[in-house]
């Protein structure tokens, strides 16, 4: 039984998910609280469960799946993440014509795939994770299907994601064909043996590593992001830009450090292109976006740079910087796009335009000042607390001996200063434009509230606990 | 020494006074603002009092780790003491130049004010590196706004360029700090003073923390983003500008450059030198042709800073003593002096030279402050100005005679355009009927610019009050540097005699 038990907030979540969705079928609308609400019970409680005692199963299903702490602490930042942007879709979608009671199932949906995604020690089981977390954000995208913008993002991410999906399974099926094995162990001491001087591994290691650069979104597989997070309704986007980018940026990082430690020399030179064109290009092309959206997926372009940055480190430095990175930038960016879901004009109909923004300060001081401190901390300013998680992958690329990966990547930030800056500026500086409705959400006022205190310097008094779990997570890769 | 945490209370209080501003209207929150200045005053003042010179290095100092390396850790030597100090002294003052002349967002603009003050005596009691740069760029924030929100017409191109600037600078300093940590192992600032790194290695450590030093003091020719923000920034924050956030980069070369990097420090001696030549006579000459008041007072900044550098990195004690009290000097002067513009902007609303004249006829107080502060901009012997730069030039001379005539012009050329300047503001006719009709100094503003008047004295008269704190600290960075010491291109130095003869002066 030690299996169910390794996999027992998945399968909780699973179950009832199946179930929730009966419901919503059956109840239709009227069910949408009552789902919604429980789908957050389910999160919440399978994140409980990782900190329960231990299973100690290791690697189960036949070294298909593993619970370890690395695990662990992916679900750990994946679960939360999917309740809030179950939390904050609440008040969403019922002004449409949508059916909303499928949103949180579909969220979990995606959290069960997520989960399996950072718990994947074979790469079949990697490919029906990301499989079941893509299917769901396909429709995820394209939930406001009444919506142009809805359904062009729906159909943009299906279409370029059915291409990596592709990609990626090559990549598999060429290292299976090379090494004859599927599984991590397997892969590493297949590289281990034969070092990464055959074509056809490198090969595959590189269509592996494209199939995920596209899922985290980084450069050059980057071109679906702007237009999908811009289109996708925002608690979707919310969604989107959190819990499956973290979930990604780990299932990158346990293939990397664990299945291909040994070809390290062969895939570092890769990430550090990604994680430098990424930081650059995220930082330049935000330059000029007019849609808050637009500018925080160039954003979240911009932080997978950083989290690369790190990833190149590799080793279990490498891996620990990472985990810090992810955790603070998810908590980071799900206040962010909290606030921008409380953008709405006067008739309660969202807004996405920077202009819409000028002179917040005077009009909502307190609004004004979170979305300032999310901005400022997603630049890393210190002495915001996301200056902390660039000093960790920093250092680790340092440690690595990659000085000048560390300086260029330091210089991007000055960079991406600039339309961070620009956010804040509209705020403080600017007259103020039309006030945006009061929003009536107790909840995600609260939340908006807990994630701006936990990226204000208060976040230092974290760095213990943060780094410690970090450092275990990172150690039982190998 | 201690164990009551002083320091950690002068960044809570101000803080806590901070967060208090933005829940309260206007008025209260000048009242707060002020309190909380004032009570930082008086705790730098038990400060000044308790320190005892010529004790341990280090005292008041506190530790908690937070995590791996990094901690909680303050503590200050006399240097820190001398420009903390400093910045509680003129905290007050800028709350009371913003008294009546901000009217618009009061309380955040109290409250910014108070988030820089606790940042600013962060970084000189930080003993932590990474500490340390949390509270040198954490500066940024509460800057950007002050000029951003409440300054001039072109406020914004000034702010971004601020803001840009001088994290540019910083970031690869932060990259060196990794590097230097990665390296020995510690963050502990004064373990690092300690610390020999290779020569190759200390080359690239040096340039990357001159990238950050050099924009924040700032040296030519990376000095063009200070006139855009002196200029754009409300009287106040071109005080705190001027009189604390620049001393940032001198303390960070007297702080991390040369104690840390000192094989590096005397190989780049030259080029410190070139630089700060060029600084001293070439923004002295952009400085007699500017007609805006505060832009001229800014290129002099620049012009004073650069007797900073070259104290600095003369390797011997004058030099070294010469820049720290050109610091505390310019610290007030500067301060001052962008109060005393301030004075006549608030009346007439223009910074231009050409509106005023003849203000020594209808403000003869006010016409006798800024002779004062004119005098100890140009460094008249008895006032602060000459203290500093006079022990600045001796050390200098002893490094390099090229060195001390190209900061020698630069004293010639600073009293043209200080005297100038005073001259069209001050004598001949009125230029303006507007001009002609200004009032006095008000009760506030003589309380305003007297404090500063009666520290340029004092500093100028009796400068011991201020050496002997940071006697002991100079002595050990110039004991920690005499290895390196590069050769000397003046004839009249060396002699054991001569050497004693010039410490006399600075004792």
């Amino acid at each position: 039984m030690s299996f169910l038990q390794a996999e027992l907030p998945e399968l909780m979540l699973m179950i009832g998910a199946i179930i929730l969705m009966m419901v919503a079928a059956i109840a239709g609308r009227r069910s949408t609280a009552a789902v919604s609400w429980i789908s957050v019970l389910l999160l919440i409680v399978a994140t409980g469960l990782l900190f329960g005692p231990p299973s100690h199963a290791g690697p189960v299903f036949g070294g298909l799946i593993t619970d370890d702490l690395f695990a662990a602490f992916g679900k750990a930042i994946i679960f939360p993440a999917a309740a809030v942007a179950i939390i904050a879709a609440h008040g969403w979608f019922e002004r449409g014509t949508e059916h909303a009671a499928e949103y949180p199932v579909l969220i979990l949906f995606s959290a069960v795939g997520m989960g399996v995604m950072v718990s994947a020690t074979n790469l079949m089981t990697l490919y029906v994770g990301l499989e079941l977390l893509s299917l769901a954000s396909y429709v995820l995208a394209s939930y406001r299907r009444m919506d142009d913008r809805s359904a062009e993002a729906g159909l943009k991410y299906f279409v370029l994601g059915a291409l990596a999906s592709g990609i990626l399974l090559y990549g598999i099926s060429l290292l299976y064909g090379f090494t004859g094995t599927m599984t991590y162990p397997g892969l590493a001491a297949a590289f281990t043996r034969d070092g990464a001087h055959s074509l056809g591994l490198l090969f595959g290691l590189v269509f592996l590593l494209s199939g995920i650069a596209f899922k985290v979104s980084a450069v050059p597989f980057h071109m679906w992001t702007p237009d999908v997070y811009e289109g996708a309704p925002t608690p979707v986007t919310l969604f989107f830009s959190t819990a499956p980018k973290a979930a990604a940026i780990l299932l990158g990082v346990r293939v990397c450090v664990g299945g291909l430690g040994p070809a390290t020399e062969a895939w570092r030179q890769i990430i550090i292109f990604a994680a430098l064109a990424s930081i650059f290009l995220g930082a330049v092309a935000a330059w000029g976006q007019t849609n808050i959206k637009r500018l925080l997926a160039y954003s979240s372009i911009n932080n997978v740079g950083f989290a690369l940055v790190g990833l190149a480190a590799g080793g279990a430095a490498g891996a620990s910087s990472v985990l810090f990175y992810v955790a603070v930038y998810v908590v980071m960016t799900l206040g962010a796009f909290l606030c921008v879901l409380w953008m709405r004009d006067e008739n309660g109909e969202p807004v996405e335009t920077l202009a819409s923004l000028s002179g917040l300060s005077q009009t909502r001081p307190a609004f004004a000042a979170a979305l300032a401190i999310f901005m400022f901390s997603l630049a890393g300013i210190p002495p915001m607390f996301g200056f902390w998680p660039k000093l960790v992958v920093f250092n680790a690329a340092i440690h690595a001996h990659l000085v000048p990966l560390a300086v260029a990547g330091i210089l991007g930030t000055v960079i991406g200063a600039y339309y961070y800056l620009k956010v804040v500026k509209i705020m403080y500086l600017d007259e103020p434009a039309a006030p945006y409705a009061r929003p009536r959400q107790p909840v995600q006022g609260l939340l908006i509230f807990a994630t701006a205190l936990f990226v204000s310097p208060i976040g230092y008094l974290l760095i213990q606990p943060i780094s410690n779990f970090a450092d275990r997570a990172a150690g039982s890769l190998f | 020494m201690s164990g009551f945490p002083v320091l950690t209370l002068m960044i809570a209080i101000p803080l806590l006074a901070g967060l208090i501003c933005l829940f309260v209207n206007a008025s209260a929150a000048r009242w707060t603002a002020l309190i909380a200045t004032f009570l930082d005053l008086a705790l730098g003042i038990y400060l000044w009092a308790a320190f005892v010179p010529g004790g341990p290095q280090w005292q008041f100092v506190e530790h908690i780790a937070l995590a791996g390396n990094f901690s909680w850790a303050l503590g200050i030597d006399g240097i820190a003491l001398t420009l903390t100090m400093l910045t509680v002294f003129l905290m007050p003052i800028c709350i009371g130049a913003s008294w009546r002349s901000i009217v618009k967002r009061v309380p955040e603009y109290m409250a910014a004010f108070m988030l820089m003050e606790a940042l600013m005596v962060g970084v000189f009691a930080a003993q932590d590196l990474f500490l340390f740069y949390v509270f040198f760029e954490g500066g940024l924030i509460p800057m950007y706004l002050i000029i951003g929100v409440w300054g001039g017409v072109d406020r914004v191109k000034a702010s971004y360029k601020f803001f840009l600037y001088t994290l540019l600078g910083s970031v690869l300093m932060l990259i060196a700090m990794i590097y230097m940590v990665a390296t020995s192992g510690t963050t502990s600032i004064p373990a690092l003073m300690q610390y020999n790194f290779p020569p190759a290695v200390q080359q690239w450590l040096w340039l990357a923390f001159l990238a950050s030093f050099a924009v924040k003091l700032p040296m030519w020719p990376v000095h063009t983003w200070l006139p855009d923000a002196h200029v754009q920034a409300p009287t106040a924050g071109s005080v705190i500008l001027a009189g604390v956030l620049l001393k940032m980069g001198g303390y960070g070369f007297v702080r991390f450059s040369l104690p840390m990097f000192p094989d590096a420090s005397a190989q780049f001696m030259p080029l410190m030198f070139v630089l700060s030549g060029i600084a001293v006579v070439y923004t002295s000459l952009v400085a007699l042709v500017q007609r805006d008041m505060k832009k001229l007072i800014a290129y002099s900044s620049v012009a004073h800073m650069a007797f900073v550098t070259f104290g600095l990195f003369a390797f011997n004690r004058q030099g070294i003593e010469g820049a720290l009290i050109v610091m505390l000097s310019h610290g007030l002067v500067s301060g001052a002096l962008f109060l005393v513009v301030g004075v006549i902007y608030d009346r007439l609303h223009t910074r231009e030279i050409a509106v005023y004249g003849g203000l020594a006829n209808n403000m003869p107080g006010y016409a006798l402050l800024f002779m004062l502060f004119t005098m100890a901009s140009v460094g008249l012997p008895g006032t602060s100005g000459f203290v500093g730069e006079f022990l600045s030039l001796i050390g200098t001379y002893q490094m390099s005679t090229w060195g001390a005539i190209a900061a020698t012009t630069g004293i010639i050329l600073g009293a043209a355009y200080m005297l100038w300047l005073y001259w069209r503001i001050c004598f001949g006719a009125a230029r303006t009927p507007e001009a002609a009709t200004m009032v006095d100094l008000s009760a506030r503003e003589w309380w305003l610019l007297a404090p500063i008047a009666v520290g340029v004295m004092w500093m100028g008269i009796y400068p011991e009050s201020f050496l002997r704190p940071m006697r002991a600290d100079v002595g050990r960075i110039v004991e920690r540097v005499e290895h390196s010491r590069p050769a000397s291109d003046s004839k009249l130095s060396g002699g054991a005699v001569q050497t004693h003869q010039l410490a006399g002066v600075a004792r």
